[in-house]
């Protein structure tokens, strides 16, 4: 037990004794030194053979020297045997007339001590300035950039490694790529290898000689690089290229082209499973209460934004009381909305919707204007503007799953809660007690009450848990979209044509109605647009209800014709 | 009774028609005149009553609960605003004969759609045919197949909601969001004179008096009685050798006809029409009139669009805030208070007052049971 313990201690330390060592500078190598003397020729040339060389060393202590070099805060100093080093400069100190600088080691940018042991502080008069020209500087950005983009490049976040390398491939130059490849050699992830790859190739077609060019073009051909698609495009149909070089171009742009239909056909695939999830989120609370009671419920759309503006509530609430554990906010949120809003939809069911049974027509009119006095009281409690739903961190951002496609997490957030949503349903309306006795009284009310079924606190609860699944889903749309008063308006026609396409009271039905109206939708919408998608599938609806009067899977028996 | 209650209809016809335009015409100062506003006002709600009566026979009397009738009312007004937009011809902001929102769009050629409405008699005529026309495919794709109840409330519903879409969209033609407005003249009559303004009053009286009693012919033949029979069982309807389908789409045509006719004495009236009234909330909204006058009586959508709306003018320029409240609670009122409404209210008191004192003969209840008969 103890023996691996201490393997895992020696590893350790191992891998922390040169962190350790990297923290506070030892003497330079007499390489570094020499070039770090250099720096400071007044010949021009050497300044700058010096600088690239300090470059390439890839030493990040002589960062702060490079970016002194650039601000001009770098002088030489004579020591007292005569030799001279070279030193930065720190804020000027005005003391009488004497202009007092700190003084800082060229390696490493440490704090020099005086004799007394404060920081040392010498007249700049006694100082030689170090002149950096135009060219200098210009050398100098670059690796200075190299220098910052090698930090981000062993930043602990992939996504920020990511980030830094796509950077240094669309700007960088040739100074670039032994960073690059220095980082490539050390990279596991697998995203940020192919980001590193990728700015590689990019830096080698745009900087490297032919033969590279030609590697380059193939090798993005090979990752299928969306980014350097106009690139390489331009590239093929440059006509002073070499043939070779052109050829290879064409080539991988026809490569990415043909990968970059298929990523978007799995992102239209994506999107059109993504909108059938809210959908069907929504369409679930509805078909329970439309299919299992009869009730056609107009104020669905607006217990949807009780359930957003009960997030809204909740992230305010983790704002100001726990500060810290602010992320966590909307794992609360979500059963404080379904409790809201299933509190509203019992305080509903028992207030009015109870005496109207057997009337759907006129549960439609009431519900509708139930749900204008819960709209315009959002509205004049919240204000009629839209209020601002942080996403917490861990539902931002997404997965890559193959080149050029991401999946956010908020959708699969919602794709994994609408399923868990139906899952539920199905166990509690077929696999328990109460859901047996909710489907009793779906089917023969007065018989059920004979049996002892208290058909009307099945009602009750009936109402609630599907208002509660609207407040489920009006939490999950804060997530993608706004939150405002008019919330539900945008959503509810299109729940609606999900209930009525999948059948009454059918939980496959609607499951398989969202897949299909909302897959349409999405198909249909890149070559026709939003409002003729839209009234095609409409159009669509009324056809398919030609054939099947009562949805996809219609209510059979006694009851089928009420 | 059936000639005082004609004597009634007649004396209102009358107040209607003449009284209050007369009152209108009075010169200024004097104490009786009516204002241009509230004769304009009330030309507008006289035009929802002629809606409202086309909804009544449609959901009143047959049981069908349509919610697009705001799009029968927009395709009305839409094609009486086209001709309104031709006849400024190259009075508008660019001086173009093309209607402005064209010029500003870049449309350089009259959209060939937009041709025929120069005449003022196609025009005349599509106001009725194109919602009809609209109507009778919706009606008989949806009533063919049998959908019914609300199912077909919510398809009309979706109806509103991909109407509203298209009429939205500028490659419409139609003016995009901003609708058709800055109409000049109307059949050669200047829009902005008092007098035109008392002509088009009249008109829409008149209107309203052909639509009722279009409508009460139509309720009292043996027809109405089969659209009765409908709405309180149609099954029993189908089975009695009767075809349901036919009767409602015969029905949902002429009350979409009559939404087209509202829509077109609406937009010289109002002089601006937009995609705002076609939506889903006006299609809903002209239920409530309905329901509030009184369904299944034919005084009872004119009272009840009249006095809705003009709830809806007082409270919108008083209480902003308020109004959607009260809309919300008329809903809910009507349907667990008063489903028959202030007329079918009154009469049920009128009747049970008039057996207390006159021990009649038991009077016919006017308001049949409705849906509440055919309880699952």
């Amino acid at each position: 037990m103890v023996k691996p313990i201490l393997l895992v201690l020696a590893l350790l330390s191992g891998l922390l004794a040169p962190a350790a060592a990297a923290g506070a500078p030892q003497a330079p190598s007499p390489e570094i030194a020499k070039h770090i003397a250099d720096v400071a020729s007044s010949d021009a040339a050497v300044q700058e053979a010096a600088a690239v060389a300090l470059g390439r060393t890839g030493d990040r202590h002589v960062l702060p020297l490079l970016e002194a070099l650039r601000e001009g805060s770098v002088y030489v100093r004579t020591l007292a045997g005569g030799a001279k080093e070279t030193v930065i400069v720190g804020d000027k100190i005005t003391e009488g007339d004497r202009t007092l600088v700190p003084v800082f080691s060229a390696y490493g940018r440490m704090a020099q001590a005086g004799p007394d042991g404060k920081p040392l502080l010498i007249e700049l008069a006694a100082l030689t300035d170090v002149p950096a020209g135009r060219s200098l500087r210009l050398v100098l950005r670059p690796l200075i950039d190299a220098f910052s983009g090698q930090s981000d490049l062993s930043n602990a976040d992939p996504a920020a490694r990511r980030g830094a390398a796509t950077k240094m491939g669309n700007v960088g130059d040739a100074s670039a790529l032994p960073v690059l490849d220095g980082a490539l050699a050390k990279e596991r992830d697998r995203w940020v290898r192919f980001a590193l790859e990728e700015a590689v190739a990019l830096i080698r077609l745009r900087t490297g000689g032919d033969a590279e060019r030609v590697a380059a073009a193939q090798t993005l051909g090979r990752l299928r690089s969306v980014d350097a698609l106009e690139r390489l495009r331009e590239v093929a149909a440059d006509a002073q290229a070499p043939t070779a070089l052109t050829l290879a171009a064409r080539d991988a742009v026809k490569r990415v082209e043909r990968w970059a239909l298929l990523t978007q056909a799995i992102e239209v695939g994506f999107q059109g499973l993504s909108l059938s999830s809210i959908l069907l989120l929504m369409a679930l609370g509805l078909a329970i209460i439309f299919g299992l009671m009869g009730v056609i419920n107009m104020a669905h759309g607006e217990l949807m934004a009780l359930g957003a503006y009960a997030t809204f509530l909740m992230q305010g609430w983790f704002a100001t009381y726990f500060p810290a554990r602010f992320d966590y906010y909307f794992l609360v949120a979500l059963p404080f909305a379904f409790l809201v809003a299933g509190a509203a939809g019992f305080v509903l069911e028992r207030g009015v919707i109870r005496f109207l049974y057997g009337r759907p027509l006129e549960t439609l009119l009431l519900t509708w204007g139930v749900s204008l006095i819960i709209q315009q009281g959002l509205r004049v409690w919240f204000g009629a503007a839209n209020v601002d739903v942080t996403a917490p961190r861990w539902l931002s951002g997404g997965i890559p799953v193959m080149i050029g496609v991401q999946l956010p997490y908020n959708r699969l957030f919602i794709l994994a809660l609408a399923a868990v949503c139906v899952s539920a349903m199905y166990v509690l309306l077929f696999r328990t007690d109460a859901g047996l006795r909710v489907r009793a009284v779906t089917q023969n009310r007065g018989m059920a009450s004979c049996l002892g079924v208290r058909a009307r606190w099945v009602d009750a609860g009936t109402f609630a848990l599907g208002a509660g699944l609207a407040g489920l889903a009006g939490c999950a749309l804060t997530q993608i979209g706004n939150v405002g008063p008019e919330l539900g308006q945008n959503y509810i026609v299109d729940s609606f044509m999900v209930v009525v396409t999948g059948g009454v009271g059918k939980l496959l039905g609607s499951i398989l109605a969202a897949v299909g109206i909302g897959g349409l939708n999405k198909i249909i919408e890149p070559s026709l647009g939003a409002v003729f998608g839209k009234v095609l599938i409409l159009v669509l609806v009324i056809l398919f209800i030609q054939r099947r009067p009562s949805g996809l899977f219609a209510a059979k028996g006694r009851y089928a014709d009420s | 009774m059936r000639t005082l209650e004609r004597r009634g209809l007649l004396a209102a016809a009358v107040v209607l028609v003449v009284v209050l335009p007369a009152l209108n015409a009075l010169p200024a100062g004097f104490p009786l005149r009516l204002s241009d506003f509230t004769l304009n006002l009330f030309g507008k709600f006289l035009a929802y009553a002629v809606l409202a009566l086309g909804i009544d026979l449609i959901w009143g009397y047959t049981g069908v609960l349509s919610l697009g009738h705001g799009v029968f009312f927009g395709l009305g007004a839409y094609a009486m605003g086209m001709h309104l937009m031709l006849e400024i011809g190259t009075q508008g902001v660019y001086g173009n004969v093309l209607p402005d929102f064209m010029v500003w769009n870049r449309v350089t050629e009259l959209p060939l759609f937009w041709t025929p409405f120069y005449s003022a008699v196609f025009t005349l005529l599509a106001v009725i045919a194109v919602p009809a026309l609209v109507a009778s495919i919706f009606g008989y794709l949806t009533f063919r197949s049998r959908i019914r109840g609300v199912y077909f409330s919510i398809i009309t519903q979706a109806l509103a909601l991909s109407s509203w879409l298209m009429f939205n969209r500028n490659a419409m033609n139609l003016g995009g969001t901003n609708g058709l407005s800055g109409f000049k003249r109307v059949f050669g009559f200047t829009l902005n004179s008092a007098a035109t303004q008392r002509g088009l009053y009249v008109a829409t009286a008149l209107c309203l008096c052909g639509a009722y009693v279009l409508c009460r012919w139509i309720t009292r033949s043996p027809a109405g009685r089969v659209l009765v029979a409908i709405r309180d069982s149609e099954t029993r309807v189908l089975f009695a050798g009767y075809s349901p389908a036919a009767f409602k789409l015969f029905v949902f045509v002429v009350s979409a006809g009559l939404a087209g006719v509202a829509g077109a004495l609406y937009v010289p009236q109002v002089g601006i029409i937009t995609p705002a009234k076609i939506g889903v909330l006006p299609s809903i909204e002209m239920i409530i009139w309905v329901a509030v006058g009184g369904r299944g009586t034919l005084l009872g959508p004119v009272v009840g669009a009249v006095g809705v709306n003009w709830l809806q003018s007082v409270l919108t320029t008083n209480y902003p805030d308020l109004w959607l409240f009260v809309l919300g609670g008329l809903f809910v009122a009507v349907v667990l208070f008063f489903p028959d409404g202030v007329v079918g209210t009154a009469e049920k008191l009128l009747v049970r007052v008039r057996s207390l004192s006159l021990t009649a003969a038991p009077h016919p209840d006017p308001l049949p049971k409705g849906e509440r008969g055919v309880s699952p």
